[in-house]
This record gives C-alpha cells, structure tokens and sequence, in this order.
C-alpha cells in the first residue's frame, strides 16, 4: 500500500493541476479567438477576394504540450480497450487552437487581414529510441500566407 | 527576400523558376530544460523552453534556405513547407523546405 502512495499522490496532483490548467487554457483561448475574429483564416491556396493586396508574409504559429500525469495513466488505461482517447483529444485541440491564435497574433502585427493556405502540422517529441514510454510531447504547427491590403484610399 | 506558402507571390508575378531549396537544423534539448519539462509532465500544459527552442530552430531552417535561395539568384521563396521530426533521443530536426523564384 505504502508502494502506491507516490503513484496516487501524483495521480491526484495530475487531475487537480491538469483540470485547472485546461479549464484556464480553453477560457484563455476564447477571449483571444475573440479578438482576432476579425482575420479570417483559410486553407485555400487562392487569396480571398476583397480589394487589392499589397503583399503577403510567411506567419507561423507554434506551441510545444505535454500531457499530464492523469491523462497518461488514462490514457493507458483506455488503450486496453480501446475507443476515444479524449483526455488527447482535449490536449491536441487546446494545441492546436494556441497555434493558430499565435499564427493569427503574428499576422495582426503585420497589419494582415486574412491568412491564407494554413497548413496545420502535428509532430511528436515522445519517441523514446531506448524502448521505454516516454511522457508524452508534442509540438503543434499553424502556418500559412497573410495579406496585408493595399491603404484603403479615403472615400469622399 | 518574399516568403510565401502561396504558389505565387501575392501582387508579383513570378518570371523564372529556380528548383527546390531547403534548410534545416538538429537541436538537441537542453539537459537543464529537460528536467523541469520532466516535472512540468505531471501537471502538463505548454513546455514553454520547448516552443522557444523550436521556434529558434525552425527560423534558423528558414535562414539557411533563404540563404541557398539567394545563392541561387532568387528574390522569393514560394510553396514554403516545414517540417519537423524526431530523430533521436532528445534531438529534433526541424527542416523548411520550398520552391526559388524570380519575382517581378
């Protein structure tokens, strides 16, 4: 029982800190998606239309997770029977969504109004060549073209 | 120097095709940021010495094919892609990858 204490002290230290964190995170994106509402984002290769562009500027977002120790042991878990892993599912898409606020933030600085061709790209830093299961990391991609319009001449 | 992950430049309009051009970087993370990104496992969230480091590395990527593009007489990079991966225990290559061209 006494070999199990670090095991569960973890445990709990993992879900409590894990939830506030991610609960933070979501809250913490939905404030800033709002106020980048106004760029749009596509993954189409053709700029958008909607007056003349002055150039476009490479933009890249990025952010390095890793999971906690309760989605770890959830995860195990539930990879003995199978289905969803949705604690990695909350995980990638709180990843993936801080990648693309930040691509978004790097085009607001450039004056863009839109980013276009977004490619989202996910690559795992966990593979452990020495055969035991490594904690799990992954760095998480959004890049794409924005367009900086042309000054809007003053009408009238 | 355009960059672009269009297959035109935006405005421009490309007079000459110059081939492939690539860059890319092996980092190996840092010993001291692997021990707190060992502790910040147990409560998970961003490892935020990784994103810089990987940042570093992919602008350093990006350097070194603006670099090859140059030396190839071109004044833009279209069709960028990245790409990053992990080679070996502790090292990631990140790579940037795309196509030189003339601009006019």
């Amino acid at each position: 029982m006494e070999a199990l204490l670090p095991f569960l002290l973890l445990l709990v230290v993992g879900y409590v800190a894990g939830r506030a964190n991610e609960r933070r995170h979501y809250r913490e994106l939905e404030t800033l998606e709002a106020t980048l509402e106004d760029i749009a984002v596509s993954s189409d290769r053709a700029a958008v239309e909607g007056g003349a562009v002055r150039g476009g500027v490479l933009v890249v977002g990025s952010v390095v997770i890793a999971e906690d120790y309760f989605k770890r042991v959830a995860a195990a878990l539930r990879s003995l029977v199978g289905g969803n892993l949705r604690s990695y599912e909350s995980l990638l898409e709180r990843g993936r969504r801080e990648a693309i606020v930040r691509m978004k933030e790097e085009a607001r600085r450039h004056g863009a109004t839109h980013v276009v061709n977004v490619r989202l790209e996910t690559a795992s830093l966990s593979e452990d060549f020495s055969g035991r299961r490594p904690l799990f990391s992954a760095e998480l991609i959004a890049y794409g073209t924005a367009l900086v319009p042309e000054p809007r001449q003053a009408a009238g | 120097m355009e960059l672009t992950t269009l297959e035109t430049v935006p405005g421009k309009t490309i007079t000459r095709h110059l081939g492939l051009v690539q860059g890319s970087t092996v980092r190996a993370k840092h010993v001291g940021r692997d021990i707190l990104a060992g502790l910040k496992n147990i409560v998970g969230g961003e490892l935020k010495s990784y994103t810089a480091l990987l940042a570093e590395s992919r602008n350093e990527a990006l350097d070194r094919m603006i670099e090859q593009a140059r030396a190839a007489g071109a004044n833009a990079v279209v069709n960028i892609r990245f790409a990053t991966s992990n080679i070996a225990a502790g090292a990631a290559e990140v790579m940037a990858y795309g196509t030189a061209v003339v601009v006019s």
